[in-house]
């Protein structure tokens, strides 16, 4: 007689899973990903300046090993702004609104850290919490939008980035206490506002970066272990059987985008509640009406990282540490826009190789014999 | 010996923890119409896409005509006259059915598609074969039954002479099998030959020339239908005796357990209402049936009473409570349960494992989660009661993907998961659909015993067998109207036809003129 029900019930299968889990195959899927970005990024130094790249490419490579307070910092708002894309593609929507609500939670931070007179032990603290704020509404607007009038999430956000950042920028022109017109930035904020520092000499790094991780860990909780999470992808991934389910998925919808908002929003905060390496200086905001990059990294990064919290945070770690690695590159002669160019070749390539890992794995496996998976396009395999 | 067009010899394929196929032989001859049954996930639908290039066997060969041959992927598989209309389809939705006839073997001058050519053979097929489809209109916009069309017209526009039909009647209409049966004989005829999947031993009886066994993935035996039978066939399939008629004790049924009134219901696709003024009761142990040709507005009813779509007017009472807007989860506390038409649309999430799905109404209960979480202790523990119970048969049990699952015991999943939420009225939509025998046989016992405990049930279904069986009352709907209230035991098949049909019909008590 066969014995298929006796394997069914047997409790054998949690140890063979580990290499086949979804987790496991997107991590070396991601690892190839960066792989073929960095060849990219080599081939553009070869072609800018052949005798310099290998002597360029060891610095885009290790060079942010030397600076791993700075690689730290700037990952930072990255985390945040690739937790909040990714968090919201767990419920199937795009969240490309992560500019506008992290240049949002910015000006929140901004504005309390100038026009509010806080004991400074509380001061960052209401100032972290007024850019969480800001980031909810600027992510609220869209899902509004979407869950009520079934407007594409994709096209508000865009629409919500441009907003948010001329709003933004004007507010902070037209507002004396917190611009300095003559060097088109904003002032230094006052000590009490700035994040208290992680002591590394010389660099900016602070409590930020715990918290980012910190909010990181939580979220993958909150997907792995809660109903709400169970909610969230059931309705990623098959709308009607949630709506089936009872699930309030317009509700859902919204308090997601508010969710996602609040993670881009703090990301804004963080970069610009920082502490100065050089005492009595601050980071500044430059109204220069440009769409804020944190937010195309925060897509780059989540796509890299497959949308899980973790693999996001190590994403980003990544990726601030090509980019401190590239500033480090022109020591050797190569000019900052061509370093700006293998950079974003490089992130950007690999997010691209992650799109295409569906399409590239299903091309390996056909090499590979004894192919167990189901491959991604052919549903239900019947 | 024979002439075999299609041999498949000791295939062997494996799926985590599971052995799928083990080492099966089937030959397939010339113009014959070759069956191929056996329970839900015995390894039908893997074996037929081994053939067809979607899986590769870990051992085994395939020979065409009398060679070897290597079928990577369904390319190969066309090359070779292959081709084969999967148990769900296999279309893009936003495409016309022209376009999807093509798609990938688009005939082209540098690169520009030549649709003119192609719509002229597609029409010419069409017209040859009965198979009546139309070609601009988007997949999503047709039927099931002209999508299976259209799936079938992909396979002749490549012709190919070797077709696999995956469950093809376990989507159609009565009607709509019959053509498709005819159509079948002609194709063999024609000398073309096909493989055929079904649950269904008349479909079998009717125009298969042989027919493979399987069980739970291992070869049973290859038998001539003339010499064989339905019992003959279903003990070589399940192992054991299996009895075609529902045994039931009457029942005197109690209190309204659901009452509808008045209920109309517009239309998904158009204006106009597709449920117009119905109103009945069911009452605590007694099957109520809805009986009717698809597309008379079962859908819409069961949409609204369920919540998935507003109604217009009228009022849907359940347990004394006035449930005509309440969300869906309000009529599921009410003790609602509900096992929907579209297992693959509403019933599952397919990137779940089984246990979330087994969960999917209840993982808000106190039994699954303490202050917002999950507790996967109690999931894992009761969906491995389940599983047991309902004898759901899956590669890794629990933590298998729902996706990965074959078709009948997806849902059967979905069946254990709603009779086993504590309720007061089931509606089952066309809950045997897809279905072995012996899976079939034990969900109507359910279905009774839900009865005979004195909770309502309330049945939609299309299949006749199933509408006369199970039933205690059976109400035929008819463009939106109920036209008949009928004692199963009073009336024929051929009467309850002509009410579907709507030749005849009855003045109802609360039938206050619809228009
Ligand atoms: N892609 C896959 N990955 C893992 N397991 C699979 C996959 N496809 C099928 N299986 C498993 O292999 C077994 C056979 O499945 P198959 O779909 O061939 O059954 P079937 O005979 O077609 O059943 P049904 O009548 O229910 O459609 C099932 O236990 C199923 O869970
Ligand atoms: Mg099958």
């Amino acid at each position: 007689m066969a014995n298929n029900n006796d394997i069914t019930h047997s409790k054998k299968y949690n140890i063979k899973n580990i290499t086949k889990s979804s987790a496991f195959s997107s991590f070396t899927a991601a690892l190839m990903a960066i792989f073929l970005g960095m060849i990219f990024g080599f081939i553009i130094m070869l072609i800018a300046a052949p005798e310099k790249a290998v002597a360029g490419f060891r610095f885009v490579l290790l060079g942010g090993l030397k600076r791993i307070g700075d690689v730290f910092y700037f990952a930072t708002p990255i985390i945040m702004t690739g937790l909040s894309v990714g968090f919201a593609f767990k419920m199937g929507l795009f969240n490309i609104g992560a500019s506008g609500q992290y240049t949002m939670g910015m000006f929140f931070a901004l504005y309390v850290g100038f026009m509010m007179d806080l004991p400074s032990g509380i001061h960052w603290i209401v100032a972290i919490l007024a850019g969480i704020l800001g980031g909810m509404i600027w992510g609220f607007i869209p899902g509004v939008f979407k869950a009520l009038l079934n407007v594409n999430e994709v096209i508000t956000s865009i629409m919500f980035n441009y907003i948010g950042m001329y709003l933004v920028d004007m507010m902070i022109q037209t507002n004396e206490t917190m611009y300095i017109s003559t060097m088109a930035r904003t002032k230094y904020l006052p000590q009490s506002v700035q994040i208290p520092s992680l002591g590394i000499q010389g660099s900016n790094v602070n409590l930020g970066i715990i918290f980012a991780i910190l909010i990181g860990i939580g979220l993958y909780m909150v997907l792995q272990k809660t109903t709400f999470g169970y909610e969230l992808k059931a309705t990623g991934y098959n709308k009607f059987a949630a709506e089936y389910a009872g699930m309030r998925v317009k509700t859902n919808i919204i308090i997601t985008m508010v969710i996602a908002g609040g993670l881009a929003g703090l990301g804004g905060a963080l970069a610009i509640l920082a502490p100065s390496a050089i005492a009595g200086s601050s980071m500044t905001y430059e109204p220069i009406n440009r769409i804020a990059a944190a937010g195309f990294n925060g897509i780059a990064v989540a796509l890299l990282g497959s949308s899980h919290p973790i693999g996001i945070i190590f994403a980003s770690i990544f990726i601030s540490h090509i980019q401190r690695g590239g500033t480090l590159a022109s020591l050797v002669g190569y000019k900052p826009e061509i370093i700006d160019v293998v950079i974003a070749v490089i992130i950007y390539f690999s997010a691209f190789a992650m799109i295409m890992n569906a399409g590239l794995a299903r091309l390996l496996m056909k090499l590979v014999k004894h192919d167990d998976k189901v491959p991604n396009n052919t549903k239900g395999a019947e | 010996m024979e002439n075999y067009i299609v041999e498949m010899l000791n295939i062997t394929k494996k799926f985590p923890g599971i052995i799928a196929n083990d080492n099966i032989t089937l030959r397939l001859k010339k113009g014959e119409i070759h069956a191929l049954l056996g329970e839900n996930g015995a390894g039908k639908s893997t074996l037929m896409s081994v053939l067809f290039g979607l899986y590769r066997p870990e051992i085994g060969e395939i020979r065409k005509n009398g060679e070897i041959v290597k079928i990577n992927n369904p390319n190969d598989a066309n090359d070779l006259g292959i081709g084969m209309v999967h148990q769900h389809f296999k279309l893009v939705d936003i495409f016309t059915v022209l376009e999807n006839i093509i798609l990938g073997v688009e005939p082209n001058t540098m690169g520009f598609i030549q649709k003119k050519d192609a719509r002229k053979k597609v029409v010419e097929l069409s017209e040859k074969y009965g198979l009546r489809v139309d070609p601009d209109n988007l997949i999503e916009n047709i039927t099931v039954g002209m999508q299976q069309r259209v799936e079938i017209l992909k396979m002749l526009y490549r012709d190919n002479e070797i077709l696999i039909f995956d469950e093809p009647t376990a989507v159609l209409t009565p009607q709509e099998i019959k053509e498709l049966l005819q159509i079948m004989k002609g194709f063999a005829e024609e000398g073309k030959s096909i493989l055929f999947i079904t649950h269904k031993l008349n479909e079998i009886m009717e125009v298969a020339d042989r027919c493979t066994v399987l069980r739970k993935g291992k070869y049973i035996g290859t038998v001539d239908i003339k010499d064989s039978s339905k019992e003959e066939l279903s003990r070589m399939m399940v192992g054991r005796d299996i009895s075609f008629t529902v045994q039931k004790e009457k029942r005197e049924p109690g209190e309204v357990v659901l009452s509808v009134r008045n209920l109309t219901v517009q239309s998904k696709n158009n204006k106009n209402n597709a449920v117009k003024n119905v109103s009945f009761d069911v009452r605590a142990g007694e099957i109520v049936c809805l009986a009717g040709i698809d597309g008379n507005g079962q859908t819409e009813f069961v949409h609204a009473l369920t919540g998935l779509q507003k109604s217009t007017s009228g009022n849907i009472n359940l347990m004394g409570n006035d449930i005509t807007n309440a969300s869906i989860r309000q009529r599921s506390i009410n003790g609602m349960s509900h096992i929907p038409e579209d297992r693959h649309k509403h019933g599952l999430v397919l990137d779940y494992k089984l246990e979330e799905n087994l969960v999917l109404q209840r993982y808000w209960e106190p039994e699954f989660q303490k202050g917002g979480f999950i507790k996967f202790d109690s999931v894992r523990k009761y969906s491995e009661g389940l599983i047991d119970k309902f004898d759901i048969r899956s590669g890794q049990g629990p933590i298998t993907i729902a996706r990965s699952m074959s078709g009948g015991n997806q849902q059967k999943a979905i069946i254990a998961r709603e009779i086993d939420k504590k309720h007061e009225l089931l509606v089952a939509v066309q809950p045997t659909r897809g279905l072995d025998v012996g899976a079939i046989e034990y969900v109507h016992k359910q279905l009774v015993q839900r009865r005979d405990e004195g909770k309502a049930v309330f049945l939609v279904s299309l299949e006749l067998d199933e509408v006369m069986n199970v039933s205690d009352r059976i109400l035929v709907i008819y463009e939106g109207e109920i036209v008949g209230e009928l004692d199963p035991k009073k009336i024929t098949v051929q009467e309850l036809g002509l009410y579907m049909s709507g030749a005849k019909r009855d003045n109802i008590k609360e039938n206050n003129n619809g228009e």
